[in-house]
């Protein structure tokens, strides 16, 4: 089968997701991805929303993060305090899956402002979840599509925090987790240097070149001596996933 | 003891220019029949409340109600941006807007800070983000026992908090279920609370996972069938998606929405 670069990104975004995990879900591209591995490799997967829907099991893709289908489905219905409380600040979320307006080269997250805070060229929406779960889930997913304006040097406005200005910076400020381990995109995935934390393109996806990532990329990108190929969309995820979409 | 009221003697009674406002919900049983009556009634100077200011605040917003919003997430959901809120903050239209930024981990414990009755409360968060440059209201605290550092912020008690539930009794008795959002808290921060809801019943079933505020920690009820249109209310209505993407258009110019308003509010 064919498909587009946007479905290769939510499958490949999906495959990251280990059965059982606990993972707390954005709206939008992490919910599309995180549904779709319920649907094939991780039925066990546990989906948690932040207006207090804890193990939702939603047979379509809820349209809004307080969508009825979510607290209908879900194991328990919470506050919103409590889902902050004593589910994200503990520690008991293993991912934490965001998406991002502006990411730079150690994976910090703008979803507030580009341009000066006080006399912004575009006022975004803002936090919202985004900067406890940057800090106390144990690890952090970012889906996002790859171009020179998502992807900057540094960030106009840090809302959620990566790797700050590179190693030790999270161990410095005693952040809980450890921070986004994969940044996947509609052309390849980064993923930290082990040394520097600076992001670096460990797989690109089948029929991207990589002069194309690098154009997409407002920094000049390391990529890995063992570059992977991202594994081809199989007809079976394809079409899950547009069975999920249509189910919407 | 809650008073049953119409929601404009409710809301003439309640709300007063300069007050500090809460209109909670999130996504579900989102107060908007109030608001829109809130800004019928013209009121002005307003700081508006919300975790996650959606349709209602951008219309209180280009309306001109609002000198200041509090808030942690300001966007149409599954649709975009806010184009009336963002009009305010980018070009001071149709009067200036002061915010004060703040996370949904932060906020939330703002709530309950204000409901529990202290001046501030505690978590970890904001560290290393921009946000602590923003505001004076992200401070960092020592654990006096442990020596950890944490972050304080201050309790939020709003002069009105207003919610929309599925039901209340006669005498006044709140019943709310589905997601529950932050809206106990904030009733329970506010000096004063407003609660709309869908129908007022002879007694209250138990329902699955619903909780009851009790009449007397509320000040007013209103009936008002379909109050948090285009949000829903569970086992009551669906959510308007269509309005919500139907918004996108409205807000985007100064001059469709000028006339949305005309035709719709007021």
């Amino acid at each position: 089968m064919s498909y587009t670069s946007d479905e290769m990104m939510t499958i490949a975004a999906a495959g990251t997701l280990g059965d059982g995990a606990v993972c707390f879900v954005g709206i939008g591209l992490p919910s599309t991805a995180a549904n779709l591995a319920r649907r094939l490799h991780a039925p066990s997967l546990v989906l948690i929303y932040e207006a207090g829907a804890v193990g939702a099991k939603p047979d379509r893709l809820p349209l809004s993060i307080g969508d009825g289908i979510l607290g209908e489905t879900a194991d328990a219905v919470v506050s919103v305090p409590e889902i902050f409380n004593y589910w994200l600040q503990p520690g008991r979320i293993d991912v934490g899956f965001l998406g991002a307006a502006q990411i730079d080269k150690f994976g910090n997250i703008n979803t507030t402002v580009v341009g000066d805070y006080a006399n912004p060229k575009v006022r975004l929406p803002g936090a919202g979840g985004a900067p406890e779960i940057a800090a106390s889930a144990k690890e952090v997913l970012v889906i996002v599509r790859q171009n020179r304006r998502a992807f900057v040097e540094k960030v106009d406005f840090v809302t959620s925090v990566g790797y700050g200005d590179g190693a030790g910076f999270r161990e410095r400020l005693g952040l809980p987790g450890r921070g986004p381990v994969k940044v996947i995109t509609d052309l390849g995935i980064l993923e930290p240097d082990p040394s520097s934390r600076e992001l670096t393109l460990t797989a690109i996806h089948p029929g991207v070149t990589l002069d194309q990532v690098r154009e997409a990329t407002g920094w000049e990108l390391k990529v890995a001596a063992d570059l992977q190929t991202t594994a081809e969309p199989t007809d079976e995820q394809l079409s899950a996933l547009r069975a999920l979409k249509e189910a919407s | 003891m809650a008073q049953l009221l119409t929601l404009p003697d409710a809301v003439r009674d309640l709300v007063h220019d300069g007050d500090t406002v809460a209109l909670e919900g999130f996504t579900h049983l989102i107060p908007v029949a109030a608001g829109q009556e809130i800004i019928r009634q013209g009121r002005r100077d307003l700081t508006l409340v919300r975790m996650t200011p959606d349709i209602v605040y951008d219309q209180l917003i280009g309306a001109g109600c609002a000198r200041k919003l509090i808030f942690s997430w300001g966007g149409n959901p599954g649709v975009g941006s806010l184009h009336r809120f963002r009009d305010a903050v980018e070009h001071a239209w149709p009067v200036p807007l002061e915010i004060e930024e703040h996370s949904h981990a932060g906020m939330a414990n703002r709530y309950v800070a204000g409901a529990s009755g202290l001046p501030f409360a505690v978590l970890r968060g904001y560290v290393g983000t921009d946000l602590v440059n923003q505001t004076d209201t992200i401070k960092p605290i020592t654990c006096p026992f442990t020596g950890e550092k944490l972050t304080a912020v201050p309790a939020i008690n709003p002069d009105v908090t207003v919610i929309h539930a599925q039901r209340a009794d006669r005498a006044g008795n709140v019943q709310i279920w589905g997601l529950l959002g932050v809206q106990k808290e904030a009733v329970l921060a506010a000096k004063r609370s407003l609660v709309t809801v869908e129908e007022i019943v002879e007694s209250l079933d138990p329902k699955p996972g619903a909780i009851t505020i009790p009449s007397w920690a509320v000040t007013a009820v209103a009936e008002v069938p379909g109050g948090s249109h285009p949000s829903y209310a569970q086992d009551y209505s669906e959510r308007d998606n269509d309005y919500y993407q139907a918004w996108d258009a409205i807000s985007r110019d100064r001059e469709t929405f000028t006339a949305w308003l005309k035709e719709n509010v007021a």
